[in-house]
């Protein structure tokens, strides 16, 4: 039974206060949310020169992985500001495709010591064994199964971020998770953090994602992922002997590692005014802040024996001497109150939601904001939102798509469905999408630097990467990604393939709502007349049929569809 | 150039294109400049992004306080060609055992070595020293072009222009090549172009309609870029460098280095008009646990070595055209730290490669590893501006003009480390 299981973008529910629409097979009933109890909206949106149904692309562009067909409407019946205002306050929005969806990925849940027990890296003595011949790689197979491999964690992370991205209703929480975890980004291939990938991203990443900007802080700070791959879990204070074990006698010592990006990257930015000097004395702060094994998926350990008790100095800022545990946190004080943070975390959330050099106007406002509210994100977000250079001319498509955005918006615009993880027919969707992020140069998880995956066009705009964007566009259009299926007969609705004229407006209607260009309109109509849009199919030479595929793909494929 | 003549533009293609107001950026140049013939020389640049340790990697081991910096991360003195030991150079320099493949171009005075080479900027921020290599305006953050790309765009265009002139094998551009080169970007060349469905009645199906798409608009790089992908898919298709085998017996590396260097091969043994390739490489940032003549970085450094040897197997006799120049944003720091590894420094050593190149020597003044001599008492010194190192390779080697290369910075033929003829 779980073969016939199909969850889409579009059923399932919704925004609060809309009704839900009825859901194809599923066999649990869902029921639709009560109608949004709320007062009226106190989000007051500023005057824009935008249209009606173009501030509505942008917020459904901007604040999710844009509209699937209807979507627009529906935001319309519920009212621009109510709806913004849903999505600033996540768990009030019921999301149970998401929630379905999940179940097939059951990684997310899981801690790393169970991880670790499930998934276990293959032996040194099982790998010699096989290059010595002594056990074959069919015997390997058997004993050691592709689906018990550690490799089935990123793809399950992977392929369940893109279910969250195109499936949610809280798209604005997906967006900052998704902001956030590329902020403070791991690097699923490094050592250990594998195992510690879905907790971290589960524990750490998500619940403050419009929540407060120490609580990230802390909470990546001490999370084993983080403390593995930054390697501070290492950091020891400069004069420790290791006492017992295979190294005893040996020297450990300061890693700067994590010091250095908590300052430059995570917090005050790499002009946000601290020195080599500041690096060593925030690292000696974190000395000690460790991991309680973390080959077996252990959490936060504080080893005081590993502790520099001595005082230290910090942008000017003294912490007396024996602090222990608190010398860290004290240095996530002083650096999430610090003025260049509020600039830096400012700048990079408006550069994201509103374009890739945002004005300076829109930053000050966002960084008093943050100062003020002693970095309560949502209040942040709420500053942008509601600022006129949010809403202006200059801003409205001023974006280019990432590639998972362009993933993600390609399957909601055609309404795509995603196959659940562990149907018998094909392997979950997600996992064959993100392997197409992937080859667009956003493999999910897996940036190395702590930098993370870059937000400007330059970085994802070059001529390997729009060949990939107009494949990926061809793939999807004809249904070649395994578990990712688009129904294109079904979003034609009762147009007649006959008339591609027809054909081709409700396309450009459906995808790009109505936002093309006259150069994109008259180049896909000339293509109306070739052979290739106009077939003649084999079933029936006579009336003439629409190649439907190769135009959604040309209009998935097109420069305004790179823009959101 | 014979295998790609049918998409050959003369200067009249391009003048009438610049009357359009739609030329490609590759255009732009041969419509403007003189022209140069013969087959065009070229130049591979590699970067090890995360910062190298160029201490392990060009080991000084006839300095006595590098053993006395590195506890369990030294590189074993020379030991009458141990396998596990320093490859003596010189007498004071070596390779990591790992880069064993290297010492035959080393004897064969095809390699040369720059230590002590390095940014004069203080950053020790992977990024921003990233950055500043790859603009070549260190301190400077709001410069829009790469070193490379405008180093190419200042140069007279060649006589048959070519989408080709920069290649980067990868997902992204890389900051270098951003500029009004036009520069290609790709993951692979097999892969480089719209992979159509089944074509019905013999049309040329959907390539010609995304071209289309992209033909005319407003001259953004949204739209520029993509005119430029075609004239680049429909050049490569007519040379088809994808169906090169590897020469000479070359064997590459599995991943993605070696992956990146082969196909740089095809496009040189292709004659797509090739001028500067780019690749990029990364894992060097180790701070933990860096190993020393085994271990991590060993690991990362026999990859290394063994794609830049099958490369110069590859193209065997080209390579008297070729020069391969790596290059790492800063070095890492002299003492280990706590954890068997090296934290970021100044300093790192740069190699460079092929046929025009004075091998068999190391460059560069040593500035040594006494605490005094240490850059704020614990990096290496940088002693050679990786400017001046790179201007000798873009001038001698490309012939770019040296003006446009690296603003505020003149570096004249006297400071240049020699390494070209």
């Amino acid at each position: 039974m779980r073969g016939a299981v199909v969850v889409t973008g579009l059923t399932l529910v919704v925004l609060a206060g809309a009704a839900c629409s009825s859901a194809p097979p599923p066999r649990r009933a869902v029921e639709a949310p009560a109608p949004a109890p709320g007062p009226a909206p106190s989000l007051t949106l500023p005057a824009s020169p935008l249209s009606e149904e173009q501030r509505v692309l942008h917020a459904l562009n901007r604040l999710g992985y844009g509209p699937r067909p209807g979507d627009v409407e529906r935001v319309r019946r519920t009212g621009l500001a109510a709806y913004i205002e849903q999505q600033l306050s996540p768990s009030r929005i019921a999301d149970p495709a998401v929630d379905q969806a999940l179940t097939g990925y059951p990684v997310l849940g899981q801690s790393a010591a169970q991880l670790v027990r499930d998934y276990p890296q293959l032996s040194p003595q099982i790998r010699q064994r096989v290059a010595q011949g002594e056990m074959s790689r069919r015997d390997v197979m058997e004993m050691y199964p592709l689906e018990r491999r550690p490799a089935v964690i990123t793809s399950q992370m992977q392929a369940a971020r893109i279910a969250r991205a195109v499936l949610s209703e809280r798209q604005l929480e997906e967006v900052m998770v998704d902001f956030w975890f590329n902020h403070f980004n791991v690097y699923a291939q490094k050592g250990a953090v594998r195992w510690m990938l879905p907790a971290y991203e589960r524990e750490a990443i998500r619940p403050h994602a419009l929540g407060r900007f120490r609580d990230l802080v802390l909470a990546t700070a001490r999370h084993p992922a983080m403390l593995f791959y930054l390697d501070n879990w290492l950091s020891t204070r400069a004069d420790l002997m290791i006492r017992q074990g295979p190294n005893a006698g040996r020297r450990m010592g300061l890693n700067e590692n994590y010091a250095r990006e908590l300052m430059e990257l995570h917090t005050l930015g790499v002009d946000g005014g601290y020195g080599q000097e500041d690096v060593i004395e925030v690292a000696r702060c974190f000395t000690g802040w460790t991991i309680d094994r973390p080959q077996q998926g252990g959490g936060f350990l504080f080893r005081p024996q590993a502790h520099d008790r001595g005082a230290k100095r910090v942008l000017g800022q003294t912490i007396p001497a024996g602090g222990g545990l608190q010398d860290g946190e004290r240095v996530i004080d002083i650096l999430t109150r610090h003025p260049s943070t509020a600039r830096f975390i400012a700048t990079k959330l408006a550069r994201r939601l509103v374009s890739d050099d945002p004005p300076s106007t829109l930053v000050d406002r966002a960084a008093a904001t943050f100062q003020r509210t002693d970095g309560d994100i949502r209040a942040v977000l709420t500053a942008i939102v509601t600022a006129p250079e949010f809403w202006s001319a200059e801003a409205y498509r001023a974006k280019i798509k990432t590639p998972l955005e362009v993933v993600a918006s390609a399957m909601r615009a055609l309404d795509g469905r995603i196959a659940p993880a562990g149907a018998s027919e094909a392997p979950a969707g997600g996992v064959a999408l993100a392997r197409e992020v992937g080859k667009l140069g956003e493999p999910l998880y897996e940036a190395q630097p702590p930098t993370g995956y870059p937000d400007r066009a330059e970085s994802w705009v070059n001529t390997g990467a729009l060949l990939g964007r107009m494949n990926f566009a061809l793939g999807l259009a004809h249904n070649r990604f395994p578990g990712a299926r688009v129904d294109l007969a079904g979003l034609l609705g009762p147009v007649d393939r006959r008339r591609p004229d027809q054909v081709l407006d409700r396309l450009l209607a459906v995808i790009l709502n109505g936002e093309a260009t006259a150069h994109t309109r008259a180049v896909l109509a000339a293509q109306l007349g070739s052979p290739e849009i106009t077939r003649i199919t084999a079933y029936d030479r006579v009336p003439k049929d629409t190649d439907v595929e190769k135009l959604t793909a040309l209009v998935l494929g097109s420069p305004e569809f790179q823009r959101r | 150039m014979a295998r790609c003549t049918r998409r050959s533009f003369m200067k009249g293609g391009a003048l009438a294109f610049l009357a359009l107001g739609s030329a490609p950026r590759f255009l732009l140049r041969s419509a403007l400049a003189q022209e140069r013939t013969g087959k065009p020389k070229i130049l591979i640049a590699i970067f090890q992004r995360g910062a190298v340790d160029g201490l392990s990697m060009i080991v000084p081991h006839g300095d006595p306080d590098y053993y006395a910096a590195r506890g369990g991360i030294a590189i074993a003195r020379p030991a009458g060609g141990g396998a596990d030991t320093t490859i003596d150079l010189d007498g004071f320099f070596g390779l990591h055992p790992a880069l064993a493949p290297l010492k035959p171009l080393w004897d064969g005075r095809r390699l040369a070595i720059v230590h002590a080479c390095g940014s004069p900027d203080v950053t020790r921020s992977h990024f921003d020293a990233q950055d500043y290599m790859e603009s070549g305006t260190p301190g400077v953050k709001s410069t829009a072009d790469g070193w490379l790309a405008r180093g190419l765009a200042a140069m007279p265009a060649r006589e048959v222009a070519s989408p080709f002139r920069a290649v980067s094998l990868g997902p992204a551009l890389p900051r270098a090549l951003r500029g009004d080169v036009g520069a290609v970007a790709m993951n692979s060349v097999a892969d480089f172009d719209v992979k159509e469905a089944p074509v019905v009645m013999g049309g040329a199906g959907a390539r010609q309609g995304f071209e289309s798409l992209y033909e005319q608009g407003v001259r953004d790089l949204l739209y520029g870029t993509g005119r430029e992908t075609f004239d680049a898919v429909q050049m490569l298709k007519a040379a088809a460098p994808h169906r090169l085998a590897p020469a000479h017996g070359a064997v590459y590396p599995r991943g993605r280095l070696g992956e990146s260097l082969r196909q740089i091969a095809q496009l040189i043994r292709a004659d797509v008009g090739l001028e500067v390739a780019f690749a990029d490489v990364g894992g060097w940032d180790t701070h933990a646990g860096q190993g020393n003549e085994r271990g991590q970085l060993a690991f990362r450094l026999k990859d290394f070595a063994a794609g830049l040897a099958a490369l110069d197997r590859d193209l065997g006799p080209r390579m008297s055209d070729v020069v391969v120049l790596t290059m790492s944003e800063f070095g890492r720091t002299v003492r280990e730290n706590g954890n068997r590894g090296t934290d970021h420094g100044h300093a790192t050593a740069m190699l460079v490669l092929g046929g025009p190149v004075k091998g068999g020597r190391v460059y560069g003044r040593w500035p040594g590893l006494r605490r005094e001599q240490l850059y704020e008492g614990r990096d290496l010194a940088v002693t050679t501006d990786f400017r001046s190192l790179f201007t000798e390779v873009a001038v001698k080697h490309l012939g770019a003009p040296p003006e446009p290369l690296f603003p505020a910075f003149t570096s004249k033929p006297s400071a240049y480390p020699g390494v070209l003829a």
